[in-house]
C-alpha cells in the first residue's frame, strides 16, 4: 500500500482514553469523555505518518498515549512487539530515549527559566548518557548546529529568542539522545507562514539525517499533505480514513475527509470561484455523548437513516487503496464535484 | 448544585470535630495555669483544688473529657461552662456576638467601598501621580498595626481625651443607646479596622483590574463604540471584582471570631476581646467555645462564598 | 468611478516606548469601494492590524504619533474627536476579531451583549432591541434564535461564537466590517462555515469587508483586491487575480513559494524565506525586505522603494521594489515554472545599477556603488 514498506515500529490495538465524568454525592462516575475510542494502526519504521483532525477529534490526546504521557484506558499499544500500554513509570523510563515529542506553542513548551543549553542538555543528564560537563556542551553545540541556531547562544534565555528560533530548540531536545520516534503535536501552527517552511524542512531534513520515524499531528491539510507519507483521519475518537497521502488527496473515500478537502481555502482566487464546496454544516458532536454508529451521520451528506446509525462501519479497503469506515464512500464523480483540488 | 452544598456541609460537621479535637489537645499540652487552682481562690487547699478539679471533670482522662464535651456540643449544642466564672459559655459568647457582627459589617462596608473606589482610580490612571499617591497611602495603611491606629485615633480624635474632641472615645459604645449613637460611637473603630483591609483590596482590586483591561472582550467593547466610563465599569470592574467579593466573603468569617486587638483598643465588649481573656486567664472551656464559633463562621462563610461565585461567574458550575 | 468608501492616505502610526519609537504603520495608503471586499496580508509585526485599529479610533493613547488621512464617506476619521469616533465605531464601522471565547464577556449572556451594542447606537427600547438581536441570530444562523439568545458564550461552539461576533458587528447595519483574523482560531470546516456566511453578508447587505489575515488560501477566497504588508508598509497591491498569478515583489514570491498547497505536485519542495520578520525599532535601512531578499543589490541596502504603478494590465497594481520591471516578471516567470530563487538568480540577470523609474528618480539617476 505505501511507499515505504518499513515493519511496524508501533502498534496501536484498540487504543482508549475515556476520561470519566463525576457528579452526584459521592462523585460517582456518571459517563464518560470518548476521546480516543477504539482506534487502530500502524507505524512503519522510516515513515512519516500524518494524523490529522479538526478539535475534539482525539489526534493530541493519540500522541500522548504512544509517548505514554497519558495512560490509556484501554487497548494495547505494541513498541518493537513488546505492549507498552501498562507499563509503570520506572519501566518506561528508557523507552523515554527512544520516542519523544515536539510540542506546538514554542513560547509555553521551553522552561523560560533555563537556559538553552540546559533545555537541550537535559535528556544527557536524565538518562545518564554524559554526565561530564563540557563534553555535553559539545554535544549540545553540535545539536544546536544541526538545527539551525547559533551554537554560541548557549546561555541565551528562551525569551531571546524568536517563535521560529524556539521551535528549533524544542526539537534539538527531542533529537538529542537519536530517538527512533519523534511525534510532532502541531510543530508548525503557532509560528508565521514564513517560518514555518523553515521547520518543515528542517524536520525533513533531519529525518532523513537520523532515519527517524516522524507521527504528525496536524490540523492543517495542506501542511500533512506536504509532509506525510500515510495519512489518517480521525473524528470524534476514530479513525475514519488511513491512506498514503497521493491516494487519501487525489480520492478521498470517507465523506468527511472530502468536506475536510473541499474546505480548505485554496491560494488560487480562480479556484476558489469555481469551487462547488461543499460546507459542512452543524457542529461537532460531544464526545461525551457521540452519535450511534457511525459517529459522522449526524452530519454526511450521503446518510441513509438505518445502514449509517445502526451498523458502525468498520475501517475497510475502498476503491485506489484507502482504508475508510464508511457503507457509502465518496464515489469518483462525486469528488471531482466537490473537492476542486483532486488530482483528475 | 444541592449534591454540592450537602458535601461541602457534611464536611463542614467534619472540620468542626477536627477543630475541636485538636483545641483539646493544644490546650491539654500546653503549661497554663491550672483553671482549678485559678478557680479555687485564694490559698487555697489541696483538698479544694481537687474537688474542684473533679466538678470541672478534670480529672478525667483526655479522651473521656473530650467525648464529654462533643456529646454536649453536637447533642445540646450546649459549650458547657465558663472555667471561671461558671456562666454558660454559649450565654458569654451569644451576648457578645451582636457587638462583634456591628463592628465587622460597618467596617466590612467602608473597606469594600473605600477600596474598590480607590482601586478602580488608581488602575485607571496608572502611574500618575494620584496612582502612586493612593497605592503608597495603602502601603502605609497596611503596615500600619491596627492597635497603633487605634491609639493614635483615640489621641487625636476622641472627645475625652484627644486633641481634637470630635468622635467619641473609648468605651463609649457600651454607653450608646439608640442606633444613631450607637453608629457615631462605632466611627473611629469601624475606620481604623477598615484602614488595612481597605488598603489591601484597592490594590488587589487594581491589579485585577488592570489584567481584566487588557483582555479582549474589553476591546470588543470599545469596538462597539461604548462610552469608556461603561466599558470600564460594566466591563472591567465587572470581571475584576469577583475575586475580591470571594476575599470579602472569608475575611469577614474571620473577623467574626473576634476583631481582637480593635474591640481592645476602644473597649468594645466583643467576642475578640471575650476570647483574649479567656486565653490570658486558661478558661478551656470558653477558649473552645469562641475557636469553633470562629470556625463555624469561616466554614460557613466559605460556602457562601463558592456558591455566590457561581452566580457571579457563569462558567462555574458544580 | 464612485467615490471610495474608506480611503487610507499615507497613514503613519508610530509608538514611543522606552526601547525607541516602534513604527509600527510607516506610510500606508488603500482604499476600499462600497460593497467591496479588501484583503490584506501579512504576518506577525507587518502593521495589519495596527492600521486596522486606527482606522477605528482604537490605537489613540498618549504614546502614539499618528499621521495621514483616513478618510470614511467624506469625514476625516482622524481629525474627528473622540465622541465623533464613538458614533462611527460599532455604527458605521465594525470590527470582529480572532478569538471569538475571549472577544465576548464571559459574564453577560450574549443577547445582553447584543441589545448593549444596538443601543449604544440607536435609541430604542429593550424590546425592540432585543427583537434586532434575536433577528440578527438567525440572519448569521444560529438555530433557535429565541432561545439561545439568554445563553452564556462559554455554552456555544467556536463556529457558533464566532457567528455572534459577526451578528454583533453587523446589528447596526455598518457600511464597513473589518475582519482580524476572524478563522484563525477555527477549524477548517468552521472557517469554510463563517467565510461563506461573510460573503453571503456582504452581498446581502452590501457591506464592504477588510478581511485582515495571514492566510493566502482564506484571502484569494474572499478579497477582490489585496494589500500585502510588511514591517509597516503596503509592499505590493493588486486584484486577487494579479498578486497570485503575476506577482512582483520577492517577498510575494517568498510567500507563495514557502506554503503546502493543495493544488501543487506534492513533492514540490518548499522555499523558505530566510530569515526573521524585521525589528520595528531598528528598520533595515534603505528597503526593509532587502536582508532576507534572494535578489538584493548594494542599491537596495540604501534607497527605500516607494509604492508605484507597475505598469502591468492590471491599473491598480502597485508594487514598491527596486527591481526594474523586465526583471521582476522573468523572475517570477522562472520561480512560476518550479525553480528556486538561486536557480531564477542564475538564469535571469539583475542589474546592478538600473533601478526602477521611481528609484532612479529618487537618487537622481546616480545610483549608489556598492
Amino acid at each position: 500500500m505505501s511507499a515505504t514498506a518499513g515493519e511496524p515500529l508501533v502498534e496501536v490495538r484498540d487504543l482508549e482514553m475515556h476520561f470519566p465524568i463525576r457528579s452526584g454525592l459521592l462523585s460517582r462516575q456518571v459517563g464518560a469523555v470518548r476521546a480516543v475510542d477504539g482506534v487502530t494502526f500502524d507505524v512503519l519504521r522510516g515513515e512519516t505518518l500524518g494524523i490529522v483532525g479538526e478539535s475534539g477529534c482525539g489526534k493530541s490526546t493519540t500522541a500522548r498515549l504512544i509517548t505514554r504521557l497519558l495512560d490509556p484506558t484501554g487497548g494495547s499499544i505494541n513498541w518493537e512487539g513488546r505492549d507498552i500500554a501498562g507499563l509503570g513509570r520506572k519501566e518506561l523510563k528508557p523507552l523515554r530515549r527512544e520516542m519523544q515529542m515536539i510540542f506546538q506553542d514554542p513560547y509555553s513548551s521551553l522552561n523560560p527559566r533555563k537556559t538553552v543549553g540546559t533545555i537541550i542538555g537535559e535528556p544527557f543528564v536524565i538518562h545518564g548518557v554524559e554526565t561530564d560537563e563540557r563534553k555535553r556542551k559539545g554535544l549540545v553545540q553540535d545539536l544546536m548546529e544541526q538545527v539551525g541556531l547559533n551554537p554560541e547562544h548557549y546561555n541565551r534565555l528562551p525569551h531571546q529568542f524568536s517563535g521560529g528560533q524556539r521551535q528549533r530548540i524544542g526539537v534539538a531536545r527531542a533529537i538529542a539522545l537519536k530517538p527512533k520516534l519523534i511525534v510532532a503535536d502541531e510543530p508548525v501552527s503557532a509560528l508565521d507562514v514564513s517560518i514555518q517552511a523553515q521547520i518543515l524542512n528542517l524536520l525533513k531534513d533531519l529525518q532523513r539525517d537520523l532515519g527517524l520515524t516522524v507521527i504528525f499531528i496536524a490540523h492543517d491539510l495542506s501542511v500533512v499533505r506536504h509532509t506525510c507519507d500515510r495519512v489518517a483521519v480521525m473524528y470524534l475518537g476514530k479513525i475514519v480514513e488511513l491512506a498514503s497521502s497521493e491516494e487519501l488527496y487525489a480520492h478521498p473515500r470517507h465523506p468527511y475527509t472530502g468536506a475536510l478537502l473541499s474546505a480548505v481555502p485554496v491560494p488560487d482566487p480562480r479556484l476558489a470561484r469555481n469551487k462547488n464546496r461543499q460546507v459542512l454544516g452543524g457542529d461537532v458532536p460531544s464526545p461525551a455523548n457521540p452519535p450511534s454508529a457511525c459517529r459522522f451521520h449526524t452530519r454526511c451528506p450521503k446518510f441513509v437513516a438505518g445502514t449509517c446509525d445502526v451498523d458502525y462501519p468498520e475501517l475497510s479497503p475502498k476503491d485506489g487503496g484507502n482504508v475508510a469506515a464508511c457503507h457509502f464512500p465518496l464515489t469518483d464523480e462525486e469528488i471531482a464535484r466537490r473537492v476542486p483540488t483532486a488530482a483528475a | 448544585m444541592a449534591s454540592y452544598i450537602a458535601r461541602r456541609l457534611l464536611w463542614t460537621i467534619l472540620l468542626l470535630l477536627v477543630i475541636t479535637a485538636v483545641t483539646f489537645l493544644i490546650f491539654y499540652v500546653l503549661p497554663t495555669a491550672d483553671p482549678a487552682a485559678q478557680r479555687a481562690g485564694r490559698d487555697p487547699s489541696p483538698d479544694l483544688i481537687n474537688a474542684i478539679r473533679h466538678q470541672l471533670g478534670l480529672d478525667k482522662s483526655l479522651p473521656a473529657q473530650y467525648w464529654d464535651y462533643t456529646k454536649q456540643l453536637f447533642l445540646h449544642f450546649d459549650f458547657g461552662e465558663s472555667f471561671i466564672n461558671n456562666t454558660s459559655v454559649k450565654s458569654l459568647i451569644f451576648d457578645r456576638l451582636p457587638n462583634t457582627i456591628f463592628l465587622v459589617v460597618g467596617a466590612a462596608i467602608i473597606w469594600f467601598v473605600s477600596g474598590v473606589t480607590i482601586g478602580i482610580v488608581s488602575a485607571t490612571r496608572r502611574g500618575s501621580f494620584w496612582d502612586r499617591m493612593l497605592m503608597g497611602g495603602a502601603l502605609i495603611a497596611i503596615s500600619a498595626p491596627v492597635y497603633w491606629m487605634g491609639l493614635v485615633a483615640l489621641y487625636l480624635f476622641s472627645n475625652d481625651i484627644g486633641v481634637w474632641h470630635i468622635f467619641p472615645g473609648a468605651g463609649a459604645y457600651q454607653d450608646a443607646h439608640s442606633f444613631p449613637q450607637k453608629c457615631w460611637t462605632m466611627v473611629m473603630p469601624w475606620c481604623v479596622l477598615a484602614a488595612a483591609f481597605a488598603a489591601i483590596y484597592a490594590r488587589l482590586l487594581r491589579s485585577n483590574l488592570l489584567e481584566t483591561m487588557s483582555e479582549d472582550y474589553i476591546r470588543t467593547a470599545r469596538a462597539k463604540g461604548l462610552p469608556e466610563r461603561r466599558v470600564i465599569l460594566r466591563h472591567g470592574v465587572r470581571s475584576a471584582i469577583t475575586p475580591v467579593i470571594t476575599v470579602l466573603g472569608l475575611d469577614i468569617g474571620i473577623l467574626m471570631g473576634g476583631a481582637i486587638l480593635t474591640e481592645t483598643v476602644f473597649n468594645i465588649d466583643g467576642v475578640g476581646r471575650l476570647s483574649y481573656d479567656a486565653i490570658q486567664r486558661g478558661d478551656l472551656a470558653t477558649i473552645q467555645g469562641t475557636t469553633i464559633v470562629l470556625a463555624f463562621f469561616v466554614a460557613i462563610m466559605s460556602l457562601v462564598v463558592d456558591i455566590l461565585y457561581a452566580f457571579l461567574d457563569p462558567r462555574v458550575r458544580y | 468611478m464612485a467615490q471610495p468608501l474608506l480611503e487610507v492616505k499615507d497613514l503613519k502610526v508610530h509608538f514611543e516606548t522606552e526601547d525607541g519609537i516602534v513604527q509600527a504603520v510607516d506610510g500606508i495608503s488603500y482604499s476600499v469601494g462600497r460593497g467591496h471586499a479588501l484583503g490584506i496580508v501579512g504576518e506577525s509585526g507587518s502593521g495589519k492590524s495596527v492600521s486596522s485599529m486606527t482606522v477605528m479610533g482604537l490605537t489613540r493613547s498618549s504614546n502614539a504619533r499618528i499621521s495621514g488621512s483616513i478618510m470614511f464617506d467624506g469625514k476625516d476619521l482622524l481629525a474627528a474627536g473622540e465622541d465623533e469616533m464613538r458614533a462611527v465605531r460599532g455604527g458605521e464601522i465594525a470590527m470582529i476579531f480572532q478569538d471569538p471565547l475571549s472577544s465576548l464577556h464571559p459574564f453577560y449572556k450574549i443577547g445582553d451583549q447584543l441589545v448593549e451594542a444596538h443601543r449604544s447606537h440607536n435609541d430604542v427600547s429593550k424590546a425592540r432591541a432585543r427583537d434586532r438581536a434575536i433577528e440578527m441570530l438567525g440572519l448569521v444562523g444560529i438555530p433557535d434564535p429565541r432561545k439561545r439568545i439568554d445563553g452564556y458564550p462559554h455554552e456555544f461552539s467556536g463556529g457558533m461564537r464566532q457567528r455572534v461576533m459577526i451578528a454583533m458587528a453587523l446589528i447596526n447595519d455598518p457600511k464597513l466590517l473589518i475582519a482580524d483574523e476572524p478563522t484563525t482560531a477555527l477549524d477548517v470546516t468552521v472557517q469554510a462555515q463563517i467565510l461563506e456566511l461573510i460573503q453571503k453578508l456582504q452581498h446581502e447587505l452590501d457591506t464592504a469587508v477588510v478581511m485582515i489575515t495571514h492566510d493566502l488560501g482564506v484571502v484569494a477566497e474572499v478579497a477582490e483586491e489585496i494589500a500585502v504588508m510588511y514591517a509597516g508598509r503596503i509592499v505590493e497591491y493588486g486584484s486577487s487575480d494579479t498578486i497570485f498569478s503575476a506577482p512582483e515583489h520577492p517577498y510575494t514570491w517568498g510567500l507563495l513559494k514557502s506554503i503546502p498547497r493543495l493544488d501543487t505536485p506534492r513533492d514540490q519542495e518548499l522555499v523558505p524565506i530566510f530569515g526573521r520578520p524585521p525589528s520595528l525599532i531598528n528598520k533595515p535601512s534603505g528597503c526593509s525586505f532587502h536582508p532576507r531578499c534572494p535578489y538584493v543589490r548594494e542599491a537596495h541596502k540604501k534607497v527605500d522603494p516607494v509604492l508605484e504603478p507597475s505598469g502591468s494590465a492590471d491599473t491598480v497594481h502597485k508594487v514598491a521594489c527596486l527591481l526594474p520591471s523586465e526583471t521582476r516578471r522573468s523572475l517570477w516567470a522562472a520561480l512560476r515554472a518550479g525553480e528556486t530563487p538561486e536557480a531564477a538568480i542564475e538564469e535571469v540577470p539583475i542589474p546592478e545599477k538600473t533601478l526602477s523609474p521611481s528609484a532612479e528618480g529618487q537618487t537622481g539617476g546616480e545610483v549608489p556603488g556598492p
